[in-house]
């Protein structure tokens, strides 16, 4: 049996908008809407969704890079939370974070070297006689180069830096790390490296792995489980064979008919969505997919749905936010043109 | 490239930058050509010089890169010989072109209205009032809701795949014979991508137009192109129709790209990679360029740069491997290709 | 739109606010007393003290700010010192004068700074390019009062028909001159830098792709985007000019409300001072909402709030 790690309950994040003529409050965008889930030790657990679905501030907010609304986030049992600011900077010693875009977070005058022993000078894990190794050590891990110790990030490629970032996440040790769209701006052949590479390490560290992407190709290559988000909300969250094979969402299943296969053989079904994401700023009433669903109906306009199961139907942890799961899957929906 | 008829050829074509460093050949002898009504997809990673190619096609390319040679023959005329004013009465009328950023592509201080009709009006001799309400019906046509009003709207008032149809109704105001795409939908949301890229294969039907695609999307080709040319470091290194190219790829780098790419169709235990980098274009290896990449690499690769060898029925692929001079063991790309390293 | 000129107008209270009071406590923060500046210096101890009970100065500093801007509000800046005249109304015909020098030496700076920064872009490092950025330099590095002297010298003394003093025809030529260099050679830099920007933006390269002439792509489509960091720099400009008025009023011995605060300077004459500073920088306020406004109308990104 596997211990939670990470555990995110009733989570919000909303963004206030200032408006009118005072320039007072006059909404909020809700960017993450009340979501619950958690992280098995050792696991990989991806979020995925589109732009604006809330997965990366779901990333921040656990990590209180952004203050959540409400909430409670228990990380290895501590609730973070509640943490002050200097315990929490402690804490990221355990809950490390790769971007996007590591140029942005590395400091472009700082040497690999210094970029290492700084992050390792603040959380104080490894002893300034022994850092010199650890360093090469690292760097050796990521598949970069001892020579390469004391260059600076400009001289190195996309996936060379996304490599840094990562040694930069292993200097404290952690148990968990954040990966925030890590490998979205790499080339597809250097993307397949950086992969590989944190699947290793993952086995070989036993880390656990909070995996932020908008890419379903490598969430399936990388996940245990995965979970999908639309407009700040849950709507399907499973294993992945369960999700990638079974899927119960309509959005999830238009999501994946969507995804071009790089396959000329293979001739799918595609579902095209009409329209646009809704704003979240007033997010649709009811399940927030409505307004684009082939299958909604007025209950759905009206009720929420919840996530929940159907053991006949799911694999065992696989749960969906959609009123008529049953009726879609028995044909007695259809979808509306 | 046996196909008799081709709406635009590109020969030998080669365009540099010229830098205080020195000459950067971002595109290094480029051949290809789009067969009429069909979909061309030109391949490849960032620094492969498949944008820069398209801009040369369009004779945009601007200093301090220069197109050092070649042709691009359209219509049976030489693009490259053509006056500045002669190729402004093509842009945007015969050869349309649309770019990978819809939020930065449309100019902020105008309407969407305006932007569509100035083409029109450019081109075809006509009053505003005329482009403008041909402005109206090309958003129709590109499945913008309520036009009419859409018509007036400035660009940050419209999403991003909304945008990028109005760049499409723009690029195809004018009927173009050819429609050279950058990357159209990389920037886009993936059920936004399948609405746009099907809009964008009604519309070639519908127009009868050909098509370039510059993508680095290997899924995209997939399902929109009916020939793909795969570009390396300033080449062209395979070129074939798409079902030939996906089901039996013949360049290592091919192979290479299709097996590094994680899909989500099928479960697959460790991806394949290719080794090391693309290489700087101000430092280009010796031989084939891909040599130092390359799993099967002998030392004749590290050498001499293969040509680009015919394989019959238009397909071609620039590699030792499939010449006679080829003196490594016997391999069969496809099967055999392993990367030497796994991280 | 209407909001955020509402918002705005609401965000000048302050500012006004801040400005007649500093305007106000001027009278305070001068070393001396003010009832015996008003009085006069060789005043007895009675007629200060009467001076004082007639300016209001015994009583607490809320109720004489108060008493400042109501009047101030009904156009009372109070009399001269030394002619008992009426401040107001010794400004109004010269605040004229110097909205005139201002605005003409703003058209100046705009049309030669925009020309030649346009030049200067499209052709960057050319030879004409090297020469409008080397004049420019001059031109922002001279002192115009400096340059007010060496025009009377050398175009003022020279060619008989512009006279070198005095405001009307052909005389506002040297002054307008003389305070619009600076601005021409401020604006000239800034739109070369914004135009290079804007040329190199991905719309600029559409608008090329749909086979639009140069010449509009220029004018048209980069222009249009240059000029909105530009607008701001011209309202920051028009501050700076109603400080060089002072100056090159006072060279050209131009009756404007610059030379008018220099004068009221020279001869303690203090609600001259008062009254001229509290309208130009009520003029200030003014031009800077302006130039709010235009920001905004010409960037249409920044309207969805």
């Amino acid at each position: 049996m596997t211990t939670d790690l990470l555990k995110v309950r009733n989570l919000k994040q909303y963004f206030p908008i200032k408006g009118g003529i005072l320039g007072r409050k006059v909404n909020d965008v809700k960017a993450v809407d009340d979501i619950s889930f958690e992280v098995k030790a050792g696991e990989t657990l991806s979020i995925v969704g589109e732009s604006g679905c809330g997965k990366s501030t779901t990333g921040r907010a656990i990590l209180r890079l952004d203050e959540p609304t409400s909430g409670e986030v228990e990380f290895d049992g501590k609730d973070l939370l509640a943490l002050s600011k200097k315990d929490m900077r402690k804490m990221r010693k355990n809950l490390q974070i790769i971007f996007q875009d590591p140029y942005a977070s590395i400091n472009p005058r700082q040497t690999v070297r210094q970029i290492l022993s700084e992050a390792m000078n603040i959380q104080g894990v490894v002893p300034k006689d022994k850092q010199e190794d650890r360093i090469k050590e690292l760097m050796d891990t990521v598949g970069l180069g001892p020579h390469q110790i004391d260059r600076f990030p400009h001289e190195f490629s996309g996936g060379q830096r996304q490599r840094i970032g990562i040694a930069r996440a292993l200097s404290v040790d952690p148990q968990m790390i954040i990966c925030d769209e890590s490998v979205s701006a790499l080339d597809v052949s250097i993307q397949a490296q950086v992969l590989n590479l944190l699947k290793k390490l993952q086995k070989e560290l036993d880390l656990t792995y909070l995996f932020i992407s908008h890419d379903l190709g490598v969430v399936r290559h990388i996940s245990d489980r995965v979970l999908v988000m639309y407009l700040g909300k849950i709507v399907e969250i499973a294993d992945k064979k369960s999700l990638f094979d079974n899927p119960k969402h309509p959005y999830t299943k238009t999501l994946l008919s969507a995804i071009p296969v790089p396959d000329p053989t293979v001739k799918k079904e595609q579902i095209i969505l009409k329209g646009d994401v809704p704003s979240p700023i007033d997010p649709p009433s009811g399940c927030r997919f409505h307004t684009r669903c082939p299958f909604a109906t007025d209950k759905c306009k009206n009720e929420d749905p919840e996530l929940r199961t159907n053991d006949d139907l799911m694999a065992s942890g696989h749960r969906a936010a959609c009123h008529y799961i049953e009726e879609i899957e028995s044909g007695e929906m259809q979808p509306h043109e | 490239m046996t196909t008799t008829n081709s709406i635009i050829k590109v020969d030998d074509l080669q365009t540099s930058f010229f830098t205080h460093k020195g000459e950067i050949k971002a595109v290094d002898g480029v051949h290809f050509d789009v067969p009429a009504g069909k979909t061309l997809g030109l391949v490849g990673e960032s620094g492969s010089g498949k944008s820069i190619t398209s801009l040369s096609i369009m004779r945009l390319i601007e200093s301090p890169g220069k197109i050092k040679g070649g042709s691009i023959t359209f219509n049976g005329e030489d693009l490259l010989a053509k006056s500045e004013a002669e190729m402004r009465d093509i842009r945007g009328n015969q050869i349309s072109m649309i770019f990978q950023e819809p939020m930065t592509s449309l100019n902020p201080v105008y309407t969407i209205g305006d932007q569509i009709a100035e083409a029109y009006q450019i081109h075809q001799g006509k009053t505003k009032k005329e482009a403008l309400q041909k402005a109206v019906d090309m958003l129709e046509l590109v499945g913008i809701p309520s036009p009419k009003a859409r018509v007036k709207a400035y660009p940050h008032e419209l999403s991003g795949g909304m945008r990028q149809r109005a760049m499409i109704a723009i690029a195809l105001a004018c009927n173009p014979q050819l429609l050279v795409a950058d990357e159209p939908t990389t920037a886009l949301d993936v059920t936004i991508q399948a609405q746009i890229l099907r809009l964008i294969n009604r519309l070639q039907d519908e127009l009868g137009m050909s098509m370039l695609l510059i993508t680095h999307d290997l899924g995209v080709v997939a399902e929109t192109c009916d020939y793909v040319a795969v570009m390396y470091a300033g080449k062209i290194v395979e070129y074939a129709d798409v079902n030939t190219l996906f089901s039996n790829p013949k360049h290592p780098y091919t192979v290479g790209l299709l097996k590094s790419l994680p899909r989500h169709d099928i479960d697959q235990e460790e991806l394949e990679v290719i080794k090391g980098m693309v290489p700087r274009p101000d430092e280009l290896p010796e031989g084939c360029r891909f040599a130092p990449r390359c799993p099967f690499a002998t030392d004749l690769c590290r050498e001499r740069l293969p040509d680009l060898e015919d394989l019959g029925e238009g397909n071609q692929v620039r590699c030792w491997i499939h010449t006679d001079q080829w003196n490594g063991p016997e391999v069969n790309v496809k099967d055999d290709y392993r990367s030497a390293e796994s991280t | 739109m209407f909001v955020y000129t509402i918002r705005r107008l609401i965000q000048t209270i302050p500012v006004l606010i801040g400005v007649t009071l500093v305007v106000f406590l001027m009278m305070h923060l001068i070393p001396g007393d003010p009832a015996q500046i008003m009085a006069g210096e060789r005043a007895d101890a009675e007629t200060v003290e009467l001076t004082r009970d007639r300016l209001g100065l015994n009583d607490p500093l809320p109720v004489q700010y108060g008493s400042f801007v109501w009047n101030a509000v009904q156009g009372d800046l109070g009399n001269s010192i030394r002619s008992g005249r009426d401040v107001s109304a010794e400004i109004v015909p010269r605040f004229w004068v110097t909205v005139e020098l201002a605005v003409y030496s703003t058209i100046l700076s705009v049309f030669m700074g925009l020309i030649a920064g346009i030049i200067s872009a499209t052709r960057r490092n050319s030879i004409s390019d090297m020469v409008i950025m080397v004049v420019a330099l001059f031109g922002l590095s001279m002192p115009n009062f400096w340059l007010g002297l060496m025009l009377i010298q050398y175009i003022g003394l020279t060619v008989g028909w512009i006279p070198v003093s005095g405001w009307g025809g052909a005389a506002v030529i040297l002054p307008v001159i003389t305070l619009g260099t600076a601005g021409a050679a401020i604006i000239a830099r800034m739109t070369r830098s914004s135009m290079l920007e804007v040329i190199h933006q991905d719309y600029i390269r559409t608008a090329r792709a749909k086979g639009v002439k140069e010449r509009y792509v220029i004018y048209k489509h980069a222009l249009r985007n240059a000029l909105i960091p530009v607008v701001t720099v011209v309202g920051l400009q028009f501050g700076v000019l109603l400080g060089g008025a002072v100056l090159t009023e006072t060279v050209f011995a131009i009756n404007g409300l610059g030379r008018f605060v220099v004068e009221g300077i020279n001869q303690r004459d203090f609600p001259i001072v008062q009254g001229s500073v509290l309208v130009l920088a009520l003029l200030f306020v003014l031009v800077n909402f302006i130039v709010d406004i235009s920001y905004r109308l010409l960037n249409k990104r920044i309207e969805l709030d």
